[in-house]
């Protein structure tokens, strides 16, 4: 029983201390010391093309595509990282209800952790809000209006087909609604979780069950449009009915790793030392199944678009191919996400001791930072896009405020779920 | 009966729990169990008897890995040096094309030869005969056998120990392996 795993000196409750918080801090300022040094590079290197067009008297734009300025750069980062993170957090609120949906026993010990990742839905929600009325146009070319005028030269056949879905009311619509009924289903999964650590018995977790399981439903629906608005409307042009897949995917084992690391680091820290070699087996099985999972349906977008060999289809990959600034990260984003976690995480071995994950996770973590990266940067930048101090700075300052909201998530509830009905089969867990 | 053949001490069990505790204490008093036949998997039973981790997943990784292989030479030797074609304006090593044979053929050979290499270890193969040592073994009933030869304790011992530690029945058998 958890009494016996009570008496030693497992500490039950986080403890985010001022050390952490340090760290934490100075995290931030690295981040925002890199990302003034990337504005720098950036602003006194990419202006080019407007000296030489107003040298020559051109106006680039005319063909309905917007100039390039540096703050382009800026927004399409700060677009990466919203979906990059809040992506992370849905999809740790998504783990926790397939594990009351399937009524899994094995992770009740460890559910605390993906609730915490989801505290950041709510911050994140008001994040992507915000940096979505700032770069509106800059990221997402269909939101110019210009482009639906038939009167005017720049006037688009292609995305005025689309107008009855890519419309801006609609479509914030869409995210709001979204946004919030995620934010209402984890607000009902924490009612119930602490109503379960107050009053124990079944009866939460039957409720539990309830709302995982229309939670689960509705995601896997609302996932797939959030996918297709977030990230595949930045290449109007083009589409794939993969990609809500893709992204689900690359959330997902992002969302996976994170858990597994925390995990981990708490566990070395002297919480949740109950956590046993089999549970981390298991993270770890989640974490190499879904690479393999993630490079599935990378590999099934890719191929039928290589073997169809259709301009309008192809031009998403020949932008990622055939240009110098991409490609290193189209094999980067294959050697990180597939070649790296199928080989290093094949053996028991590596999953079951902590030292092989350590390393493991934070590398697919990442791996899909950078397929975020390569999913909205050329649609954005076209061939002014980069890789430097700026990308990584704001990453830095992104993960900063990510991990202080999950910490300070973590030590709203105690770390393991006592009253949870199943937490005996998490403790014995044995594989 | 034929006296041929080596000499075993086989105990019935009728619970997997009083099998999981006598299998610990046999070998705690030093006897060295030969096979336990159980007619259900037994969670847990494999560390008990001590046995070492399968290498059936290294089997595994080579069975797949030949398939890798094979799937390869022969899209490579058909498609590009035997005849090579031009299809859908593809190179004529389109590696990204052969990717789903050689992924079935991996998946294929590691399958059959997994299967394949655990009916052989195991003596479910055509040609063997599978050891039973109590017929009831494959209904209800666990079976731990203990070969004589291959113990210094002595068989009066053994039988004391195996009823002591809750075998309901235990009997003499001569298996000719």
């Amino acid at each position: 029983m958890y009494k016996h795993f009570k008496n030693n000196s497992m500490k039950e409750i986080f403890d985010f201390n001022s050390n952490i918080k340090k760290n934490l801090f100075y995290l931030f300022i690295g981040g925002v010391i890199l990302t003034i040094i990337g504005l720098y590079q950036v602003i006194n290197s990419g202006n080019g093309h407007e000296e030489v067009s107003q040298a020559l008297g051109i106006n680039i734009s005319s063909d309905g595509h917007s100039e390039y300025h540096w703050y382009h750069r800026l927004y399409s980062n700060l677009w990466i990282n919203v979906v990059y993170f809040l992506g992370i957090s849905i999809s740790a609120i998504f783990f926790v209800a397939i594990q009351y949906v399937s009524q899994a026993g094995w992770s009740s010990g460890i559910l605390r952790v993906p609730l915490a990742i989801g505290r950041w839905l709510l911050p994140g929600s008001v994040l992507m809000l915000v940096v979505f009325a700032i770069t509106n146009h800059d990221v997402f070319h269909w939101t110019h209006e210009y482009l639906y005028d038939k009167s005017d030269p720049r006037y688009d056949y292609i995305i005025d087909g689309k107008k009855a879905y890519l419309n801006l009311p609609f479509f914030l619509g869409r995210m709001v609604f979204f946004l919030g009924v995620w934010y209402l289903f984890y607000t009902l999964i924490l009612k119930y979780v602490a109503k379960e650590d107050k009053l124990g018995g079944t009866e939460s977790w039957q409720k539990l069950f309830t709302i995982s399981t229309v939670f689960v439903v509705f995601y896997a629906f609302t996932q797939s449009v959030a996918a297709w608005d977030w990230v595949l409307s930045i290449d109007t042009h083009w589409f794939s009915t993969m990609f809500g897949w893709y992204v689900f995917a690359s959330w997902w084992v992002s969302a996976l790793a994170l858990i597994t690391y925390i995990i981990i680091i708490l566990r070395d820290n002297g919480y949740l030392t109950f956590v046993n070699h089999s549970v981390l087996h298991d993270l770890g099985k989640y974490v190499f199944a879904f690479s393999v999972f993630w490079t599935y349906i990378w590999f099934s977008q890719f191929l039928l678009i290589y073997y169809a060999n259709i301009p309008e289809e192809t031009i998403y990959f020949v932008e990622r191919l055939e240009s110098d600034i991409y490609f290193p990260f189209f094999i980067v984003n294959l050697i990180l996400n597939f070649f790296f976690p199928f080989l290093f995480l094949m053996t028991r071995a590596s999953k079951r001791f902590t030292r092989f994950l350590k390393i493991a996770c934070p590398v697919v973590l990442f791996g899909h930072f950078i397929d975020f990266y390569l999913m909205i940067t050329p649609g954005v930048l076209k061939s002014n896009g980069g890789f430097g101090f700026l990308e990584i700075g704001l990453l830095l300052v992104f993960l900063s405020a990510f991990l202080f909201v999950i910490l300070h998530g973590l030590t709203k509830l105690p770390l393991v779920a006592k009253n949870h009905p199943m937490l005996d089969e998490s403790l014995h867990h044995d594989i | 009966m034929d006296d041929k053949g080596k000499k075993f001490i086989v105990g019935i069990f009728e619970d997997e729990d009083i099998l999981l505790d006598a299998i610990t204490s046999v070998r705690d008093k030093g006897v060295n169990i030969y096979e336990v036949y159980s007619p259900f998997p037994v969670h847990g039973i494999e560390n008990r008897l001590g046995y070492k981790r399968s290498r059936l997943s290294i089997a595994a990784f080579c069975f797949g890995f030949l398939g890798t292989c094979l799937a390869l030479t022969m899209m490579i030797g058909m498609m590009t040096i035997d005849w090579p074609m031009i299809i859908g304006g593809k190179d004529f090593l389109p590696l990204p094309v052969f990717i789903p044979v050689t992924f079935e053929m991996t998946v294929l050979l590691s399958a059959f030869g997994m299967v394949g290499t655990f009916l052989v270890v195991s003596d479910l193969k055509p040609w063997g005969t599978p050891k039973t040592f109590d017929l009831r073994s494959t209904n209800d009933k666990h079976v731990m056998a203990i070969e004589l030869d291959n113990n210094k304790v002595d068989s009066k011992k053994i039988k004391t120990i195996l009823n002591n530690s809750g075998a309901s029945e235990v009997n003499d058998k001569i298996m000719d392996l």
